[in-house]
């Protein structure tokens, strides 16, 4: 299997008041496409900063990062806004812990939203159906997101990141507001997403069920990994 | 979907919100549209009504200019009097093509109306009137047989208060006397629909105004030049001499003044609907800065950001524009009488005339207004960076 991201020494350092807080540490890591990697660890262990970093969220204090075979960051480079959105259209999804589904669209245009912003991606309503249908939420099409149960909200918001295409699907804390039932539907679905349609996943998650479904399981204390 | 449409909905979250701000906008719009209107309207009645006097010059006994200008626009007591040998020096002199001698009587009906009111009678001369008031056109009948004749000529508003048909009898309030109704004329729109006319011998002798006049209209030769023989007329004595150009400028100076005070509070009303649409869509953003870092996150370019706030502002400020002419149209009879109320005189006519060219202009002057105004709020969402939104607690 070849690697879909890879970083190398990779650094992000934050200045708090005087202090200088590195929230990741020298990380290396490799992840394989089609893989699922949980990032699990204590809070402010530098997850969620690593995990913007390899989602073209955030730009890192040093160190290298690769998307396939293209170097994205090194020493010294930072990209700015909008080619960190042009890598991010082009190869990432996103699933957060709170939905941000747009509460006066339905169901249907929420999941196809980024069409309107012009992503050059298969996106038609034939390919929101299929999606639909694969995350079982085909009946709430015309619903508006406040008729829906947290998890169907959050079924939504992967159709959402699925829709794009994305090569690498990157979620952060996907089951934090969901209760046991739900969580165990969504764990079920990205194990599914991840066999059917080989989406390369990246899970930050405090739930040690959910990092059960991870190939690879990556732990990380102030600001580095310990495998 | 587009982004339009995104924006469209967007607005619809805040429905309450949204509307007052929509509404803000269209009274300012209404206000503006209604104040443009009433600057071409009125200026056009009033030309419409003095053109509609067909004399150049009028003369009237010396008094307050005001009150000459009162008398003849819509009728007025306490009237001054000039003599007969006056209109004949002036109709002999070589520069006036055409002269009129008149004589304007008032009396007191307690009939009229709820609580009385004053009938205005007008004698004129029944050669040299009708044709200076060529533009006059019968609804029935035709103009006095002579210049003794006991007959009336009934304007159009007087022969329906009146409810008389040709060929009724009619008793003058002020005289025992009977008179024939023999014409009826058609709506001009202009004081003289209200008016009752007699032949100006029998109104003369009549109401015992032998030999007088209290106004003499005047044309003037092509080729003359009105100034100069203004200032000719000066000369003669305990006369007042009142060029319609001079009751136009008169008028319109003293509606200028109150002209400026209502446009400045129009233009605050302005201000304060593009500071409310400004703080609305301000508001919306600070609201939504979490979501827009996520639909920067989900791929939208910060172009994108900035249509769909900017078509926001465009949205509220073009649809309140619209629903604030549409205001101005369906009430501008009552801003009509409103301003009728108020203003110090007011030409017949219609007072506010709205055309395509002042909604173009006040729809197009809110909504460019509003839309800078939205400049600032779209540049602030453009520029949110999503990672910094994720990550805020709101």
């Amino acid at each position: 299997m070849s690697s879909i991201i890879t970083i190398k020494n990779l650094c992000k350092a934050y200045q708090r008041g005087s202090e200088t807080v590195n929230a990741v540490n020298n990380v290396s890591l490799e992840v394989e496409q089609g893989d699922i990697v949980a990032i699990v660890g204590p809070s402010g262990s530098g997850k969620t900063t690593l995990v913007n970093i390899l989602g073209c969220l955030d730009n890192p204090t040093s160190g290298e990062l690769w998307l396939n075979d293209k170097k994205i960051f090194e020493a010294g480079l930072s990209l700015s806004e909008k080619e960190l959105t042009l890598i991010r259209r082009q190869y990432f999804g996103y699933i957060f812990q709170k939905f941000f589904l747009l509460p006066t669209l339905t169901i249907k245009e929420n999941i196809m939203l980024p069409e309107v912003f012009g992503i050059k991606a298969d996106i038609s309503e034939q390919r929101a159906a299929e999606i639909m249908d694969l995350l079982g939420i085909s009946h709430r099409a015309e619903h508006l997101p406040s008729e829906l149960s947290g998890g169907e909200m959050q079924r939504v918001a992967i159709a959402r990141a699925l829709i794009t295409n994305p090569k690498v699907l990157i979620a952060d804390e996907p089951t934090g507001n969901l209760d046991t039932k739900r969580t165990e539907e969504i764990k079920n679905l990205l194990i599914d997403l991840n066999r059917k349609q080989g989406i390369t996943i990246i899970l930050v998650t405090h739930n040690p069920e959910l990092a059960q479904i991870a190939d690879k399981v990556l732990f990380m204390e102030d600001g580095k990994i310990k495998e | 979907m587009n982004l339009l449409t995104l924006a469209y909905k967007n607005l619809k979250r805040r429905k309450i919100r949204t509307g007052f701000t929509i509404i803000g906008i269209a009274l300012s719009t209404w206000v503006l549209v209604t104040l443009l209107g009433f600057n071409k309207g009125y200026e056009q009645s009033l030309n419409k009504d003095i053109d509609a006097m067909g004399f150049q010059i009028v003369l009237t006994a010396k008094g307050c200019p005001y009150e000459a200008a009162t008398l003849m626009l819509k009728g007025g007591t306490g009237l001054r009097y000039i003599t007969e040998s006056l209109f004949d020096d002036i109709n002999k002199d070589m520069e006036v093509s055409a002269a009129t001698p008149m004589l304007m009587h008032a009396e007191f009906d307690p009939y009229k109306g709820e609580n009385g009111g004053t009938i205005v009678y007008l004698g004129v001369d029944n050669k040299t009137y009708p044709q200076m008031k060529s533009y006059f056109e019968f609804l029935a009948g035709n103009w006095f047989k002579n210049a003794n004749a006991r007959e009336v000529v009934l304007g159009y508003e007087a022969a329906e208060l009146e409810q008389r048909e040709i060929g009724d009898m009619m008793l003058l309030t002020g005289s025992e006397e009977e008179f024939t109704v023999v014409g009826i004329l058609k709506r001009t729109g202009t004081q003289d629909d209200g008016m009752i006319f007699l032949p100006l011998k029998t109104l003369q002798e009549v109401f015992k105004k032998q030999n007088l006049l209290t106004m003499v209209g005047i044309q003037l030769q092509k080729e003359v030049n009105a100034t100069a023989y203004e200032d000719k007329l000066y000369e003669i004595p305990d006369i007042q001499v009142v060029s319609m150009a001079q009751v136009k400028n008169t008028i319109i100076s003293l509606v200028k003044s109150a002209k400026v005070i209502v446009f400045s509070i129009a233009f605050i009303a302005f201000l304060i609907a593009v500071f409310g649409v400004l703080n609305t869509v301000l508001m919306s953003v600070f609201e939504r800065y979490q979501e827009i870092g996520i639909l920067k996150s989900i791929g939208a370019l910060p172009k994108h950001i900035f249509a769909m706030i900017w078509g926001e502002t465009i949205l509220l400020c073009s649809g309140g524009s619209i629903i604030g002419i549409v205001f101005s149209y369906l009430f501008a009879d009552i801003s009509e009488n409103l301003a009728r109320l108020f203003l110090p005189f007011a030409p017949n006519g219609s007072l506010i005339m709205l055309s395509p060219e002042i909604i173009i202009t006040a729809f197009t002057a809110i909504t460019l207004t509003g839309v800078l105004g939205g400049i600032l709020p779209a540049i602030r969402a453009a520029h949110i960076r999503p990672l910094e939104a994720i990550r805020s607690d709101n």
